[in-house]
């Protein structure tokens, strides 16, 4: 055993159960006398539901139940609610329609949850579900942004003009318009941010499970954040008290976010436990996933920069418009908002900057937060332009970003657009970058390529994130309904060993190492001898879950603080012991000591007698060894670096190959070295995804066309580039542990280093910008149409 | 799935007399795309004949033609030595088939039954002149392919095996479809001393094609530049969300060199 402390790439422990097949989650688990749900989903896209007719499918074999929208609003059951109010321009508040965990008079997208049926086997349920009759209507539907917003399109939501859910705006329009009316270029760029499916490993499942003696719920969920659900759906949408309602989220395979929000199915079970007394339990179809998790992404825009005559950036202008779905998820209207508009200065001392959002409504599944979460979109869309800028100025790449990044030694640094960077060093993360990359070495790489009948290109993108989310007054004044610390409770045992109960959750990321190490550095305590709780709120103290890169930074701190009280009540204890003052007594590597002296005591010394109290300062302190901490950030963190990736384009057939990626990220202080590699990958290969094949494709008529493996393309392991991944790190200035988050930088840096790399690939063919994804057919229709141009010059 | 029966007879003459007398009785071969159809609910079956136990695996070497059992797996067939050796285009194309566990239940006999457009198999039994044998004759593979998931197999026939004569060279050449990794166009080319052939899968709207002009360039030259002047019309071919007929059209001359290529 070596050293295992902060700073270690210890393995993660566990591993062992995931890869040996041990792993417990939701869909392992059954109650006894469980029923199964099947739900009936909506094959349309937008129709009147005129009744439906159930008596058939009640009366099929194994059938127990069959519940519709009409039985659940019969019982005053309360909508699937959004954890986000935004407020429009006039400072009214945003459309916030009504969203019935199953529909009611209306279904609004393809997979909008109708009818639950409920029978003894799954395959009884299913069957029975073929008999439901469902009166529809169809009514025309609006399935993009486009569509959604032209004059007289069909409304998704009564009453809810234009399909506007808010008209959101920041900065000074009027300001940031004089400046373009002054400066001497104005470069404009339209883009579109693809819409993307999450598709994580493990489909959602849920279970609920009544208690008939004590009259508790329990509800087993795939969830990112079960106190979160056990608040929305007890408080919200059930009714149930809290000291009524357990919801466990034991492991989970792969969330993206898509695991956060609360869904209706969970509602739907836990309830229809109620009513029949049985635990009933769902698991979704891998199509079912595909319809009814929450997708991500999906923005067009219409950005603009204005520059002086030497390429500094004077003012940035955009408009966006955000795909909402067909209802509002959890977080839906912080995405394009908080978690976008507010990262719109980057990396770059942009003095003045204004963004107007419209968030819309469209017959299509909910859109919320993605890996990243509005960071990529943002993101996105600078680097893009400021490589266009690059294309339509002449000036070079690299010299626009240096001459406008803020500098290291302005931190903090207050951006025009809200948030206040506690720390960066933007020209070192670039220079690294740069020489990982072998950027100086790249146009002998593109001749050679040529050689080959390839079209090689290099593109690069600096980025600056906002994570570790979030300062409960700050988000409270945003919209947020609720308050986003984290919670740590350190219990040590009589004997030493440590039991760690954190608010986080892991759901892939790591934490039982990562959590225990922190343990190991702050109390010295072996690492085999840390065990770390998550993800049952029958055990946790409390918690808001794991999302938007805040485990370490917000649940980690959360630990140290709690760390910090075990440690000030151990020396007390100490100085019991030892006769000594607590002034005199240090604690270090696992031992008190009295200063100056060679007396100490272990923290198993201390522990044992605080649990066996026998020669203990009983009258001034409670026996045990057990602390906990709420711990509210100070501010957000903010993760940044430089991503360069290189691709190679076949001409005959459009194809691009990834050919290198290197990263070099400043995520504040590094816990295990290895875990921080294999997030910063994982992100990168999913903005590989995004960049080059995935996309969600709904046709005119809101079917989902993509519904699919088949049709829907995920990156797999032979479409990623061995990847140089390395970290300059800044340290947080406000948290405890420096740490800034590393779970979505990959997502964020890399889609237009991708993209960049794909234009300059394609600079010899006129192009100045494509959209997400670079598919081979879609360059090769522009090479196509590029090249009898060409060959006319 | 809906319920079915299942049954697993052990004679060939047992399979066919379950298929023939129930149109809705299905043959499960490898199951590689039977099984997800049946999963989704997309086919309902009144009893599932499994051709397992007729004893239909193994590859032979006959003469100047090679012998393939209608069960044998892809992986079988990617591995086989004499494959390799006398039709590597054919080897290769089994190699490239779905990924590792599919190529390790599904077979040849089900993937030409099928006929799936987009499958791999229908282009290396057309372009090399091979003839399937069924329970009750043979039939050359310019008959047997009748349209997009149609053949010329009757009810309750059973293809038994497929004999493939042994070209002189074979190459195939597969352009995937990114996310299904099916064929978006698959180019099997085959040189004979009579001379060449050349079938395209993933492409057509009918299904596997045989693409005649380069057939005759290519029996006169056989080589890349022969084919690089013929423009295949977009008309008849597939169009979706990952590929549109025209880039189809194109790729199938750029596929149909780099099969040619390989093969030379």
């Amino acid at each position: 055993m070596g050293f295992e402390g902060i700073g270690a790439s210890v393995r993660r422990k566990e591993d062992v159960r995931f890869l040996s097949g041990k792993g417990n989650y939701t869909d392992d688990i059954d109650r006894p006398g469980q029923l199964y749900a099947y739900i009936k989903r909506a094959d349309r896209p937008h129709a009147k539901i005129g009744g439906i007719d159930t008596a058939a499918a009640s009366a099929a074999p194994g059938v127990v139940r069959v519940f519709t929208g009409a039985d659940m609003a019969a019982e005053n059951i309360g909508g699937i609610p959004c954890g986000w109010q935004l407020h429009n321009q006039d400072g009214s508040p945003m459309a916030e329609p009504p969203h019935p965990a199953l529909a009611v008079g209306k279904v609004r997208h393809v997979g909008d949850p109708v009818a639950v049926v409920i029978a003894a086997t799954k395959q009884q349920a299913k069957d029975a579900a073929e008999l439901l009759a469902i009166d529809y209507t169809d009514l025309p539907a609006v399935a993009n942004l486009k569509d959604a917003v032209a004059a007289g399109a069909a409304e998704v939501h009564d009453g809810v003009a234009g399909n506007i859910c808010y008209d959101w705006a920041i900065g000074d329009k009027a300001v940031v318009d004089g400046v373009f009316a002054g400066a001497k270029h104005v470069v404009k760029l339209d883009l579109v941010n693809n819409r993307l499916i999450p598709n994580a490993m493990e489909p959602r499942v849920a279970i609920g499970d009544y208690d008939t003696s004590s009259g508790d719920f329990t509800l087993y969920t795939t969830s990112q954040n079960p106190h979160v659900i056990r608040l929305l759906m007890g408080a919200f949408v059930l009714h149930i008290p809290e000291n009524k309602l357990r919801v466990v989220a034991p492991d989970v395979g792969g969330g993206f976010g898509s695991k956060i929000y609360h869904y209706a199915e969970e509602a739907i079970v836990t309830w229809a436990a109620g009513k029949v007394r049985r635990p009933v339990k769902w698991t979704a179809e891998r199509s079912e996933s595909f319809m009814s998790d929450a997708h991500g992404r999906d923005h067009v825009s219409t950005a603009e920069m204005a520059l002086d005559a030497e390429g500094h950036f004077l003012g940035l202008r955009i408009v966006t418009l955000a795909n909402m779905g067909a209802y509002l998820s959890t977080f839906a209207p912080a995405v394009p908002t908080y978690l976008y508009a507010t990262l719109l200065a980057g990396v770059y001392k942009t003095p003045v900057i204004y963004c107007n959002v419209k968030a819309v409504f469209t017959n299509t599944v909910p859109v919320d937060a993605y890996r990243g979460a509005g960071r990529p979109e943002a993101t996105y869309l600078l680097e893009r332009l400021i490589d266009v800028i690059a294309h339509d100025t002449g000036l070079d790449k690299i010299e626009l970003r240096r001459k406008n990044f803020i500098p290291a030694d302005a931190f903090p640094y207050q951006t025009p657009v809200a948030l206040e960077y506690d720390s960066g060093d933007y020209q070192t993360t670039l220079k690294v970058g740069l020489k990982n990359a072998g950027w100086d070495g790249f146009e002998a790489r593109r001749t050679e390529a040529r050689s080959r009948g390839k079209l090689r290109g290099i593109g690069i993108s600096t980025y600056v994130e906002a994570c570790g989310i979030a300062p409960s007054a700050v988000v409270g004044s945003l919209g947020a309904r609720a308050g986003l610390y984290e919670v740590a409770e350190i219990r040590v045992h009589p004997t030493g060993s440590v039991t760690v109960f954190t608010g986080t959750h892991s759901h892939g990321q790591g934490h039982e190492t990562t959590l225990a190490q922190l343990v190991v550095s702050q109390l010295g305590v072996p690492f085999d001898q840390v065990e770390v709780v998550h993800g049952d709120t029958a055990k946790i103290p409390f918690g808001m879950g794991t999302y938007g890169s805040r485990s370490l930074a917000v649940g980690g701190s959360a630990m140290v603080k709690a760390m910090d009280k075990v440690i000030a009540k151990g020396k007390k204890i100490a100085a019991h012991l030892m006769e000594a003052a607590v002034e005199d007594i240090e604690f270090k590597d696992n031992v008190f000591t009295v200063a100056g002296t060679d007396k100490s005591k272990t923290l198993t010394d201390i522990s044992l007698a605080a649990y066996v109290p026998h020669n203990y300062p009983i009258e001034e302190l409670e026996p045990g060894l057990d602390e906990t901490a709420f711990y509210d950030p100070k501010n957000f963190t903010f993760p940044g670096g430089c991503h360069i990736a290189e691709v190679e384009i076949d001409p005959e057939t459009g194809v691009v190959e990834m050919v290198n990626f290197t990263a070099v990220d400043d995520v504040g202080r590094v816990i295990n070295p290895m875990i921080v590699e294999g997030q910063v990958q994982g992100g990168v290969a999913q903005g590989i995804g995004q960049a080059l094949m995935e996309n969600c494709n709904y046709d005119q008529s809101g079917q989902l066309l993509s519904g699919s493996f088949m049709d829907y393309t995920m990156p797999r392991a032979n479409d990623i580039p061995n990847m140089s991944v390395a970290t300059e790190n800044t340290m947080c200035t406000h948290n405890p542990l420096g740490s800034k988050g590393c779970g979505e930088v990959g997502a964020i840096g890399s889609p237009p280093a991708v993209i960049n790399a794909v234009v300059d690939a394609l600079k010899d063919y006129g192009v100045r910008h494509l959209d997400m994804p670079a598919t081979g057919a879609k360059l090769w229709s522009i090479i196509q149409a590029a090249t009898p141009r060409m060959a006319a010059e | 799935m809906y319920d079915f029966a299942y049954q697993k007879p052990g004679s060939l003459a047992d399979a066919v007399k379950v298929l023939s007398g129930d149109p809705d009785a299905k043959a499960l071969a490898g199951g590689q795309t039977f099984i997800p159809v049946l999963k989704q609910r997309l086919n309902k079956p009144s009893t599932v004949v499994d051709l397992s136990k007729l004893g239909l695996s193994g590859i032979t070497v006959s003469g100047d033609k090679i012998v393939i059992g209608a069960m044998t797996r892809h992986a079988e067939i990617a591995s086989n030595a004499d494959i390799k050796a006398k039709i590597p285009g054919l080897a290769h194309q089994a190699s490239l088939i779905g990924d590792e566990a599919v190529r390790h239940r599904g077979t040849m006999g089900g993937s030409l039954a099928n006929n799936d457009p987009a499958a791999c198999y229908p282009s290396a039994l057309l372009a090399l002149g091979g003839t399937v044998k069924t329970d009750r004759r043979t039939i050359a593979a310019d008959d047997f392919f009748q349209g997009m998931f149609t053949t010329a197999l009757e009810q309750g026939e059973i293809i038994t095996s497929v004999e493939l004569p042994v070209p002189q060279k074979s190459a195939y050449e597969k352009f995937r479809n990114p996310a299904s990794r099916y064929a978006i166009v698959g180019v099997f080319v085959a040189k004979f001393a009579s001379g060449v052939r050349l079938a395209i899968t993933g492409a057509g709207q009918g299904g596997v094609f045989r693409h005649t002009a380069m057939e005759k360039a290519l029996s006169a030259n056989f080589s890349p530049d022969a084919i690089g002047g013929i423009v295949t019309s977009s008309d008849d071919l597939n169009s979706d969300i990952h590929a549109s007929s025209e880039y189809r059209a194109h790729l199938i001359g750029v596929i149909s060199k780099r099969a040619v290529a390989k093969a030379a």
